[in-house]
């Protein structure tokens, strides 16, 4: 500091504006620190069930789980883990932890929960319907009948579940797994009307139900208008149709050489149900370039390691026929071509077209809502692509008992999403019934607790593990291709759990800075493994990331600003890749620095007994 | 102290030295001191030096004597020599080892107490000897290993954590070792690494005896109101002479500078210590001067910092004495042992 009080030129003295103080009451700063916990939709506080389960309390992380995204055993196996790309781990070594498959283990050891259930209050003479039976709609159910609402279900299957129960097959979520956690609901007091298709939303409205929740999924798989679509006949199955048929045992056998168009997670569904319906020799074939496929890449891998196929860059040009027959499919190889603006073309290679011989198509290019059986004389508005119009906060059609959410509100997501727009329709409901308005949403509930014990002791555990991510073991393969039923993967035992919980980095144990005490001795700047800390001159945001020690040019990562300090410097913590090991506050000789924990809860419709877990 | 390593995870964008080597590579064991303790950034400083002037951390030989300071040697460039001797001995062993092997780079770590009491007459004469080394003593005016007793570098207006006097008066370390004849003398502050990572730089590229007078605050006895050598004391009352920057020799210049307002002066190694000169009229290779300058401060209470005294063209302790230019480690038994020829021609000419 006394080269900088000497420095002639002024170009060292900051320049207004310089950037503010950070206001840690705000609960978005530290939450956006637990990297996992933001990007989960439904926002579960993910380090804080990690922790539960290395100390082997498997009950416990199940129901921080189920209180936040109510089927932790289902979304442990199938879920699209927003979470894992955005964890710090990833960051600072290859592979973030396996989160996905840690909620699992909750859900394998767990002990008995029913007494843990959220007692259900005297009706309170409100009637609410869900149309649909998945995973959106119960979410609605469970947070509602609680509270006293008398909940009504309907769906056209024999059970509920939706897309969960329909379309993933039972090698990736055992079936018994999830009539677990439905049935936990419908225990709630629901009333099911299952096996019952709503061809009106008029007539469900003429009922007098309190408030309509649509939660119908996007049900329709897009269809491939080519050559030969119309005489292809039996030997062409829509993807997702295809699965359910399969789902509900109606199909049983596929041809040996089978196609599967598209790219996402129901195209490797499909070609991994294929592989044990008799398929032989399944090709994925896509469109698009490998990388930028939209199934996750586990799931490719998955594929990958059942023997299937993937071409990329082949785009479908008709269906080959031979004596009214399918026989195979011809394509079109392109290369992806960008324009000025960054936008991708696939534009053909101008090779003679590709010949596939094979015995049957499976068609998973994508779904698309539809709504024949919502009038449009109701007052409920459709808007761009004949979908609804739809809030964006609050899920209220423009009909103001409607509610939407999952994929029936604003498209194709995944189970993650329909559960928080379960959660955020359900608020919305409770609040109408309640006079409440609707844009007047619930805080969450926010924490931040010291986890100091003693001079050098924490109550979480600091000491950073090294470990790298660990593999879930597989069934044999030979077996799992021989049985459907069989579940591929085997789960963490208790061991695995263990190690990979412990390489969480407890992101949500927060370093909270008090500049008043701060002595400026630099204690934390030298000892700080991963050179987050700075004490330098303020100035504007842009300049200030790149005069770091480390410049911090990751926009998405904030920095966490103190103020001003006695030498007329400021605390500057870059927050991208702490690694929240506390040595900072473990060397402050004041305690300036301190590790707290943020523990964030994620509003739900009030209840008292909910409320012990949010 | 931490009782947990430090995890060895680092920035993934740090940046490499020449030699390929994060600055994270020059690390050491977890320290032990207090924390807080400016030793520590002390150990950081020279840290961030060795890795910004791309040493090797195997051609580096650390010395130490006994004290809070001496033990800090562990805490930084593992993969170095060392040698932690006997209470205020380390001048002595530093000189041998000097003579031994004059290929290493030498850095002394010392304290108050080692160095300004037990190992006074041992610092004198490395100094008076210009053993070829970096000096470093962590001066805090405490014996904190025996609970805070005042040092022989406490200021005598400087009183105890609970209000105790100070009988006698302060040696000054940095006044000493320019009267002595060291060639390098500089004073810096452990909570100032903008001013001591250059000025430890440049100390490792002078050959001679380059001496850094380090105030480096006990957080535990001597970091109060009252003291001389707290945090809050030193930013308050420091006075900084002159300005340094360290150029590599490689570094061509290109800032322009206000003529008049830098002086360079190129070291041994073809690198360059680049002054700014903030007292106006003050000579770096003036002796007297110096000495009247850090006492004219002194006794307005003031704590001068920066580049003290510097002579680039002073000779080092091998060359005074004429020895041969190799390390005597790497002569083979021919050259160390003449025979009895050698020995009879050597009697005879004392007959």
């Amino acid at each position: 500091m006394s080269l900088d009080e000497t420095k002639s030129n002024s170009e060292s003295r900051p320049r207004p504006p310089y950037m503010k103080p950070t206001d840690i009451t705000d609960p978005n700063f530290f939450h956006k620190v637990v990297d996992c916990q933001w990007a989960c939709p439904a926002h579960t506080p993910v380090p804080e069930y990690i922790r539960m389960i290395a100390q082997r309390r498997y009950t416990d992380a199940y129901m921080v789980n189920w209180e936040s995204n109510v089927f932790p055993g289902v979304l442990g196996r199938t879920c699209d883990r927003p979470c894992e790309p955005a964890c710090r781990r990833g960051r600072i070594e290859d592979k973030p932890v396996a989160i996905c498959r840690l909620k699992r283990v909750a859900a394998d050891y767990r002990g008995d929960i029913e007494h843990l259930m959220p007692e259900i209050a005297p009706k309170n003479g409100k009637r609410i319907v869900c149309i649909g039976g998945g995973p959106a709609s119960l979410t609605v159910a469970r947070d509602l009948a609680p509270l006293g609402y008398h909940v009504v279900i309907y769906d056209r299957d024999a059970s509920g579940g939706g897309m969960m129960r329909s379309q993933i097959p039972a090698f990736r979520l055992p079936e018994a797994v999830l009539d677990d956690e439905v049935e936990r609901i419908l225990k709630f007091g629901i009333e099911t009307r299952f096996n019952q298709n709503v061809d009106s939303l008029k007539s469900v409205l003429e009922e007098d139900f309190d408030a309509v929740f649509v939660g119908t999924g996007a049900p329709r798989g897009r269809d491939l208008n080519i050559p030969g679509r119309e005489e292809v006949g039996g030997n062409f199955h829509i993807g997702i149709d295809w699965l359910m048929s399969v789902a509900f045992g109606h199909t049983s056998k596929i041809g040996k050489r089978v196609i599967v168009l598209g790219g996402g997670n129901t195209a490797m569904d499909c070609c991994r149900t294929s592989k044990r319906l008799g398929g032989t020799d399944v090709k994925v074939i896509v469109r698009s370039p490998f990388e930028t496929m939209k199934a996750s890449p586990w799931e490719i891998e998955d594929a990958q390691s059942e023997d299937v196929d993937i071409l990329n860059n082949h785009v479908p040009l008709e269906f080959v026929l031979k004596n009214g027959k399918l026989v195979g499919m011809k394509f079109d190889k392109v290369a992806p071509v960008f324009d000025e603006s960054g936008r991708r073309k696939l534009v053909s290679t101008g090779e003679e077209p590709l010949f596939f011989p094979c015995d049957d198509v499976l068609c998973a290019i994508g779904q698309e809502n539809h709504y024949p059986w919502i009038e449009r004389d109701i007052g409920l508005e459709f808007g761009e692509w004949d979908m609804p119009v739809v809030d964006e906060t609050t899920f209220r059609s423009t009909h103001p008992k409607v509610f939407f959410g999952g994929d029936a509100a604003f498209g194709p997501e995944n189970i993650i999403w329909a559960v928080q727009h379960g959660h955020q329709a359900a608020i919305s409901i409770h609040q109408m019934c309640e006079d409440i308005d609707l844009n007047d949403r619930p805080a969450p509930n926010v924490t931040l607790v010291s986890q100091k014990m003693g001079m050098h002791e924490w109550s979480y555990h600091n000491d950073i593990s090294n470990d790298q991510r660990y593999l879930v073991p597989h069934a044999d393969k030979t077996k799992a291709l021989g049985n459907i039923k069989l579940e591929v993967e085997l789960g963490f035992d208790e061991k695995l759990a263990y190690d990979e919980a412990m390489r969480c980095l407890n992101c949500d144990v927060q370093t909270v800075f008090e500049h008043s005490i701060c002595i400026e001795c630099d204690a934390c700047v030298d000892i700080c493994p991963v050179d987050c800390i700075n004490f330098t001159m303020n100035g504007e945001e842009a300049d200030v990331r790149q005069a770091l020690r480390v410049p911090a040019l990751d926009l998405d990562q904030d920095l966490y600003v103190s103020e001003i300090l006695p030498t007329g410097r400021v605390m500057i913590k870059d927050e991208d890749v702490c690694l929240h090991c506390g040595l900072c506050a473990e060397r402050c000789p004041t305690a300036a620095w301190d590790m707290q924990q943020h523990l964030h809860n994620e509003a739900r419709a009030k209840h008292q007994e909910l409320a012990r877990w949010g | 102290m931490t009782y947990i390593a430090k995890p060895k995870f680092h920035h993934p964008k740090l940046p490499l030295n020449d030699l390929g080597l994060t600055r994270r590579d020059y690390e050491g064991a977890m320290s032990t001191l207090c924390a807080g303790c400016g030793h520590d950034s002390v150990s950081a400083a020279i840290v961030e030096a060795c890795f910004e002037l791309n040493l090797p951390a195997h051609r580096v030989a650390k010395m130490s004597g006994i004290g809070c300071s001496s033990k800090t040697p562990t805490y930084f460039l593992s993969k170095s020599h060392g040698f932690n001797s006997v209470h205020g001995r380390m001048p002595s062993v530093a000189t041998g080892a000097n003579l031994a092997n004059n290929s290493l780079k030498y850095i002394g770590v010392s304290g108050d107490g080692d160095t300004a009491s037990i190992g006074f007459g041992q610092f004198a004469h490395a100094v008076r000897r210009q053993v070829d080394m970096l000096y470093v003593v962590e001066n805090n005016g405490t014996y904190g290993l025996t609970k805070g007793q005042f040092s022989a570098t406490n200021d005598r207006v400087s009183v105890g954590r609970k209000g105790q006097k100070n009988a006698f008066g302060a040696i000054d370390l940095a006044a000493m070792a320019i009267q002595l004849g060291a060639s390098f003398v500089a004073r810096s502050f452990s909570g100032d690494k903008d001013q001591l990572v250059p000025l430890m730089k440049a100390a490792l590229s002078h050959k001679g005896f380059a001496f850094i007078d380090v105030i480096s605050p006990c957080v535990t006895f001597n970091n109060h109101i009252g003291s001389t050598k707290s945090f809050e004391f030193v930013r308050d009352h420091e006075h900084t002479v002159t300005g340094v920057d360290y150029v590599p020799h490689r570094e061509t210049i290109t800032v322009d500078y206000e003529e008049g307002s830098v002086i360079d002066v190129t070291l041994h190694d073809q690198s360059r210590v680049r002054l700014r000169k903030l007292d106006t009229g003050y000579d770096l290779s003036d002796q007297a001067g110096a000495l009247q300058h850090i006492m004219s401060h002194q006794a307005k209470g003031e704590v001068v910092t920066g580049l003290l005294y510097l002579d680039a063209g002073e000779t080092e302790l091998k060359e005074k004495m004429d020895m041969v230019a190799a390390p005597l480690n790497s002569l083979g038994v021919a050259e160390l042992r003449p025979g009895m020829a050698a020995l009879e021609k050597i009697n005879a000419g004392l007959r």
